[in-house]
C-alpha cells in the first residue's frame, strides 16, 4: 500500500509580529519561526499508524521555500519512508488553486500507484481548508474530509470515522482516495532517536549545492542515502500560467491579529436551574441554536 | 506544556561543559561504528549533536506526556490480583511511548540495539523522566541489569536478552533483597540447586522488596553453595518468569506508586548463571548497585527539580501581607538555597558518570590487552574514583532531594500537605530515595575508605594547578580552608584509631568531601558563566559555614553519645 501525506512548514501563529505579512498579501516567511503544520502531524500520525497495522510505504510531501526541508526530516525522524521536497521559485505566491495543481503534478511524478493521499483538516496560517479537497479534484479521485480515525482497510476500500455537522459518521470509500485528517484526533509520536540520528544529517538537493558541504560530506550523504529530492518546476508537467502568483487568483487585501478579549462576564450557579438561564441566554442571544 | 530539556539550561550547561571528549571517543571505539549503524556518529561533535537531539526528545516525551500521566499514575497505583501484577495505565503508555522512541537501551551496545549513549547522557534521561514521574524511573532504570548482563554474561546470554531489552519486549528486576537480607546482602538464603545430570540451575526461597518483581527477564541472588553462610557463597543468575515464579503480594508504599513493589517466591525455576560462581555479591552486584546509585541519584535530582520548580511557581503567585511570598527573605532564602543544591548535586552527579565511563571503558581496554600497564593504572585510578564518587553523589543527592521537597511543601504552607498540589506526591516519592539502594549511612560507609585513603585529595590536586581569575581568589581561599578542616579530621581519625569514633563521625566527614568536591567544580563553572560565578558564591559561603560546625565536634572530641548510648536511650 502506498500512502502519500503532504505536510505544511508554517509560520508558528502563535506568535506574529507586524511585520507578518509582505506588501504583495503573502506571508513573510521569514520573519516568523516556523513548525510543522499541527493537522499535518496527525495526518502523518494516522499514515504511519496505517503503516504499523497494514503495512504501507509512507512518502511525505512538501511545497515550499528551501528550509521546508525541515518537515519532511521531521516526517523521516517519525518513520516516513520517503520524502520530496516540492520547491522553485516559480512556485512563490501560489494560492490554493495554484498550490493544489502543483501538489497534483508532484504526487504523480513521485508516487506512480498511490492508494491514499492525507492531509491535515488545514494549515495554520492561511486557514483555508482549501487544498486538500482541491488536490483530490485536480487528481479526480474521491476524497473524505474531516477524518478522525481509521476503521478497517481492506484491499480496494478503506472505512473511516469522520466528523459530520450532527456528529460523526461510519464511512467507506475506494481507494485510491484523498482525506483530511481532523486535528487532535490522535498523538503523534515522538521522533525515534535511531531515525533522528541518521536523517539529522540529511540535506535537500538544494543544500548539496551550498559552499559550506566538502565533497566528502557530498559523497557521504549521497551514500547514507541522506539526500531529500527536490522536485522543481522541470520535473513537473505542469502549466507555467496556472502557477505562482500570476497563476493565483487569490489577493490578499491585509491580515490582522485579532485578540479576543472578554469584556462582560456573567457566572451562573452550576445547578440545574443555573444552566437552564445560561441556555435559555445563549438561545435568545442567537449564539447557540 | 514544557520540554523539560529545553526549559532547563542547567542540563544544557553540564553537557556543553563535561569534559567528556576522551569518554565519547573510547564509547565509540574512535569512531569506526558508523559504517555498520547509520546512526552511530563519524566524530565528537557529530556524537554531542546527536545527544542533544535525543535529549530534546526525551524532554519533550517527559515534560508533555509523561508529566501528565503522573497524577493518576500517583492516584492509581499498581493493581494485584491472583498472583497478577499490572501497572497503572499512565505507565503502560509512558513507557510504549520511550520504548518506541528508542529510549529502551540508552547505554547499550549498538549491536544489542542500544544507543551507545555515555553514562552522562543517559543519567540526564533518568532525571527528566523522574522530574516527570519518578516512579516511571524505577522501571526505565532497570536497564541497569541490562548492563550488567552486558557486563558479565557470556555472549549467548547477551544476544537473547539484550534486545528483548532495548526493543521494549520486556521489563526487568533485580532480585536480590530477603526479608532478613536488605543492607546485608551476606545473608542471602534464596538456594540455586544446580542438577548434574541436566547440568541445569533451579531457583528456590523468597525475596522481598522487589521493584518491578513482574518483570519477564530478571537477575537473581541466590546462594549456590550449600552450606556457605557468607557473600561468597552467592552466585547471580538470569531466569525468564514463569509458573515457578510466584508473586505473593504488592507492597503498599508511602510513594512511588506507579512502580510495584513485589514479594516472591521461586519454586523451583529455571535459571542461568551470569559470569562465574561464587562471583554475584562480590563482584556483580556491587557492579550493579553502583549502577542503580548513580541512577537512583539522578531520580532524587528530578524529583527535586520538580519540586523546586512548584514551591517557585507558588512562591510567586501567592499573596499574603499585600505581596507575593517570594518577597519574604525566609522564603527566598529557602528557595535561592534549593536551587543552588540542586545545581550542586548535578556538579557532582554529572562528574561522576564521566568517572564512571571511564572506568568501563579501561575495563574493556585492559580487557581487551593486559599487557598495557599505562591504561592498567588508569583503570586502577579511576575504579577508585568511581568507587568513591558514586556514593557520595546517592548520599549528597538523595539527601538534598529530601530536603528541597521539605522545603517546597513548607513553602506552600498547609496547602503543601494537601493532595491537590503536586508538591505532595512530590515529598513522598523524594522520601525513598535515601534509602533503597542502600541507606545514605551506607553510602558513608561505602565512601568514605576513599575519602581517608587520598583518592579524594588526589583528585584535588588536579584542581591546584589550575589558574582562576582574580575575583575567584577568595573562593579558592575558603575552599583551601575546608579541604584542611577535612585533612584535620582525617589525621585526627588516624592518630585516635578509634574505629567506633571514625564511624560515628564518618558522615560528617563525606558531607565536607562532597561540599568541598561540588565547591571546586562550581570554582571551574564561575570562570566561565556569570551566573554561576553566584552559585558558585553562595554554595561556597554555606560549605565553609558548614564546614566549621562538622569539624568542631571531631576536634573536640565529642564522646557523650557515644559513651553514654544506653543511659541517653533509657536502656
Amino acid at each position: 500500500m502506498e500512502i502519500v501525506v503532504l505536510v505544511k512548514q508554517v509560520p508558528d501563529t502563535a506568535n506574529v509580529g507586524a511585520d507578518a505579512m509582505k506588501e504583495d498579501g503573502t506571508v513573510n516567511r521569514a520573519a516568523l519561526q516556523t513548525v510543522f503544520n499541527p493537522d499535518d502531524l496527525n495526518a502523518l500520525e494516522l499514515a504511519l499508524d496505517i503503516k504499523d497495522k497494514y503495512g504501507a510505504n509512507v512518502t511525505a510531501i512538501s511545497m515550499g521555500p528551501p528550509k521546508a526541508v525541515e518537515v519532511l526530516k521531521e516526517s523521516l525522524y517519525r518513520g516516513a519512508d520517503r520524502v520530496y521536497l516540492v520547491s522553485d521559485v516559480k512556485f512563490a505566491g501560489s494560492d490554493t488553486l495554484a498550490t493544489s495543481l502543483i501538489l497534483k503534478h508532484a504526487i504523480e511524478a513521485s508516487v506512480k500507484n498511490y492508494d491514499l493521499v492525507l492531509t491535515g483538516r488545514q494549515a495554520i496560517d492561511g486557514d483555508t481548508a482549501q487544498v486538500g479537497p482541491q488536490v483530490a479534484e485536480k487528481l479526480g479521485i474521491p476524497q473524505l474530509t474531516f477524518v478522525t480515525s481509521v476503521e478497517s482497510v481492506n484491499k480496494k476500500t478503506i472505512r473511516v470515522s469522520a466528523l459530520t455537522d450532527e456528529g460523526s459518521a461510519i464511512l467507506e470509500a475506494k481507494m485510491p482516495l484523498l482525506m483530511t485528517v481532523e486535528g487532535d484526533v490522535n498523538v503523534p509520536r515522538p521522533p525515534r532517536v535511531k531515525r533522528l540520528l541518521k536523517y539529522m544529517n540529511a540535506v535537500s538537493e538544494f543544500q548539496m549545492e551550498e559552499d559550506w558541504l566538502t565533497d566528502e560530506e557530498a559523497k557521504y550523504i549521497k551514500e547514507k542515502g541522506l539526500k531529500v529530492k527536490v522536485l522543481s518546476f522541470c520535473d513537473l508537467n505542469v502549466d507555467q500560467n496556472l502557477i505562482g502568483l500570476s497563476g493565483s487568483p487569490t489577493r490578499v487585501k491585509e491580515i490582522h491579529s485579532v485578540v479576543f478579549k472578554s469584556i462582560e462576564s456573567r457566572a451562573y450557579p452550576a445547578t440545574q436551574d443555573g444552566v437552564g438561564s445560561m441556555m435559555n441566554e445563549l438561545v435568545s442571544e442567537h449564539i447557540i441554536g | 506544556m514544557a520540554n523539560f530539556y529545553d526549559d532547563n539550561p542547567d542540563l544544557l550547561f553540564h553537557l556543553d561543559n563535561a569534559d567528556l571528549d576522551e569518554v565519547i571517543t573510547l564509547v565509540e571505539d574512535n569512531f569506526t561504528q558508523n559504517g555498520t549503524y547509520d546512526h552511530a556518529p563519524r566524530n565528537i561533535q557529530e556524537a554531542r549533536q546527536g545527544y542533544r537531539a535525543a535529549l530534546k526528545v526525551a524532554g519533550e516525551i517527559t515534560g508533555t506526556r509523561i508529566a501528565a500521566n503522573a497524577e493518576s499514575v500517583d492516584e492509581e497505583g499498581s493493581h494485584f490480583d491472583k498472583g497478577r501484577v499490572t501497572y497503572a495505565r499512565g505507565i503502560r503508555e509512558d513507557l510504549d511511548l520511550l520504548l518506541g522512541a528508542d529510549f529502551g537501551g540508552i547505554t547499550l551496545p549498538r549491536r544489542y540495539g542500544g544507543l551507545n549513549f555515555p553514562t552522562t547522557v543517559s543519567t540526564m534521561i533518568i532525571e527528566m523522566i523522574s522530574r516527570a514521574d519518578a516512579s516511571l524511573m524505577n522501571l526505565i532504570g532497570l536497564q541497569d541489569i541490562g548492563e550488567t548482563i552486558n557486563e558479565f554474561a557470556s555472549e549467548e546470554i547477551k544476544s537473547k536478552y539484550l534486545p528483548m531489552f532495548t526493543s521494549g519486549k520486556v521489563t526487568g528486576a533485580m532480585i536480590l533483597t530477603e526479608p532478613d537480607a536488605g543492607s546485608d546482602l551476606q545473608a542471602v538464603q534464596a538456594r540455586a540447586v544446580y542438577n548434574e545430570k541436566t547440568g541445569t540451575w533451579r531457583l528456590y526461597g523468597v525475596k522481598r522488596f522487589i521493584t518491578n518483581g513482574c518483570a519477564e527477564v530478571s537477575l537473581v541472588l541466590a546462594r549456590s553453595e550449600a552450606g556457605t553462610k557468607d557473600g561468597r557463597g552467592l552466585s547471580m543468575f538470569i531466569i525468564e518468569r514463569d509458573d515457578t515464579v510466584q508473586i505473593r503480594r504488592i507492597e503498599n508504599k508511602h510513594g512511588i506508586h506507579g512502580s510495584p513493589t513485589c514479594e516472591l517466591q521461586f519454586n523451583g525455576t529455571p535459571a542461568q548463571l551470569v559470569g562465574k560462581r561464587k562471583m554475584g555479591l562480590i563482584r556483580y552486584v556491587m557492579s550493579l548497585m553502583n549502577g542503580a546509585r548513580l541512577a537512583v541519584s539522578a531520580q532524587a535530582l528530578g524529583v527535586a527539580e520538580a519540586a523546586y520548580r512548584e514551591g517557585l511557581k507558588y512562591a510567586q503567585e501567592r499573596i499574603q501581607f499585600g505581596q507575593p511570598i517570594i518577597d519574604f527573605p525566609a522564603v527566598y532564602d529557602m528557595l535561592t538555597m534549593m536551587k543552588t543544591q540542586i545545581e550542586a548535586a548535578r556538579a557532582l552527579v554529572y562528574e561522576t558518570c564521566k568517572y564512571v565511563d571511564l572506568k568501563k571503558e579501561y575495563t574493556k581496554l585492559v580487557a581487551h590487552d593486559p599487557t598495557n600497564q599505562e591504561n592498567k593504572a588508569k583503570l586502577k585510578k579511576y575504579t577508585s574514583i568511581a568507587a568513591m564518587l558514586t556514593p557520595m553523589s546517592k548520599a549528597y543527592s538523595t539527601e538534598m532531594s529530601n530536603s528541597v521537597a521539605y522545603d517546597a511543601v513548607q513553602i506552600h504552607g498547609g496547602t503543601g500537605f494537601m493532595k491537590e498540589f503536586p508538591v505532595e506526591r512530590l515529598s513522598r516519592d523524594a522520601r525513598i530515595t535515601n534509602i533503597y539502594e542502600g541507606t545514605t549511612q551506607l553510602q558513608v560507609v561505602a565512601a568514605i575508605g576513599g575519602i581517608i585513603n587520598g583518592v579524594l585529595e588526589d583528585l584535588l590536586k588536579e584542581y591546584d594547578k589550575k589558574d582562576y581569575p582574580v575575583d575567584l581568589h577568595e573562593l579558592r581561599e575558603s575552599l583551601t580552608s575546608i579541604r584542611s578542616m577535612l585533612n584535620k579530621c582525617i589525621s585526627i581519625f588516624a592518630e585516635k584509631k578509634d574505629a567506633e569514633f571514625q564511624n560515628y563521625y564518618a558522615r560528617n566527614v563525606v558531607d565536607m568531601a562532597c561540599d568541598l568536591f561540588i565547591g571546586y567544580r562550581m570554582l571551574d563553572f564561575a570562570v566561565i558563566d556569570d551566573r554561576k560565578k553566584v552559585v558558585a558564591k553562595l554554595f561556597i559561603e554555606k560549605a565553609f559555614d558548614n564546614a566549621l560546625k562538622l569539624v568542631e565536634p571531631v576536634i573536640k572530641n565529642r564522646t557523650t553519645a557515644i559513651e553514654n548510648r544506653n543511659l541517653l536511650l533509657g536502656l
